[in-house]
């Protein structure tokens, strides 16, 4: 199986809602063994002057797989989720995610490069959270970029 | 009290320390994140697709490591940027059912620049697992006041 050339330049346009709760980011902070309590006290969070719990910088990895998921099951990519490696991953936070947020992804495939017989693939997710009407507010409905994730993964090729 | 950045200077210690790993680690890691790939909790099929064994999640890792920088800067929202190249994989060995960590993972932190007019410092991450790096340009940039 090949690695289709013409995934460069797809795009995903963001599908699913994910809603941040509070028990995931607990959940996901101790997952990654951290301690601080804005991601645990909404108290401290506040202290802080966050809006609620405040979710771990890695923590925008779940929306980014769940959009990059979009990529990997889709038949005409090629690519075989079992010879994934993860290969680099880069998080900018345009503002911090919080508790509440209902967030969307975007998916851009911005590289595909043939390496021996598999392909380092890089795509990258826009994050944005729905406002006032979207996200169940009173104002005009809208949308906030909160993330941008970007993400290299290595498909190994057969005997790689 | 919160590190300010007029006070640091580029190759300043943050110090370090050592995070246990053990299976368990890795099914919540699982769990927590979604990621069910076989390979983080299935040794027969992680040997199977030829690696030494189950190996933890990059993101695990990449995760784990930036505790370092979140507990120095004070506030985990403080981390506006974060990127890492994952090179080598961390095996964890099977140690269900004894006090044992199945992997010991090493990070230590220092100033690797500073930007006064962006008001950012860039902590550069050393992690090490079994005498390996396995992380390659672990970068976290911090906003600070």
């Amino acid at each position: 199986m090949t690695i289709n050339p013409d995934l460069q330049g797809r795009s995903y346009p963001a599908a699913e809602v994910y809603d941040v709760g509070r028990e995931k980011i607990r959940e996901f902070a101790r997952a990654v063994k951290a301690t601080h309590p804005a991601h645990f006290e909404v108290d401290a969070a506040r202290a802080l002057g966050h809006g609620d719990l405040v979710a771990p910088p890695t923590f925008a990895i779940i929306v980014a797989q769940r959009a990059d998921a979009q990529l990997i099951e889709d038949p005409e990519s090629g690519i075989d989720f079992s010879r994934v490696v993860h290969a680099d991953q880069r998080f900018v936070h345009h503002r911090a995610i919080v508790a509440g947020d209902r967030l969307v992804a975007e998916l851009h495939v911005d590289g595909v490069r043939a390496m021996g017989g598999g392909a380092m693939i890089t795509t990258r997710s826009e994050i944005f959270a729905l406002t006032g009407s979207d996200a169940g507010g009173d104002s005009a409905g809208g949308r906030e970029a909160v993330a941008t994730t970007t993400s290299s993964i290595l498909v190994r090729g057969e005997g790689q | 009290m919160r590190p300010t950045l007029s006070e640091l200077a580029v190759g300043q210690d943050l110090g370090s320390r050592s995070i246990e790993v053990t299976r368990t680690d890795l099914v919540k890691y699982a769990g927590a994140s979604g990621d069910f790939n076989p390979i983080h909790w299935n040794e027969a099929f992680a040997t199977g697709v030829g690696l030494p064994g189950v190996i933890a999640h990059g993101m695990f890792t990449m995760g784990a490591a930036v505790q370092l920088v979140t507990d120095w800067a004070g506030d985990p929202a403080a981390v506006v940027d974060f990127q890492t190249r994952f090179t080598k994989p961390v095996p964890v060995a099977d140690t269900t059912g004894t006090p044992e960590a199945g992997a010991v993972i090493e990070v230590s932190g220092a100033i690797g620049a500073l930007d006064a007019d962006a008001g950012t410092a860039r902590v550069d991450l050393t992690v090490v697992a079994g005498g390996q790096k396995v992380l390659m340009k672990a970068q976290a940039v911090v906003r600070l006041a």
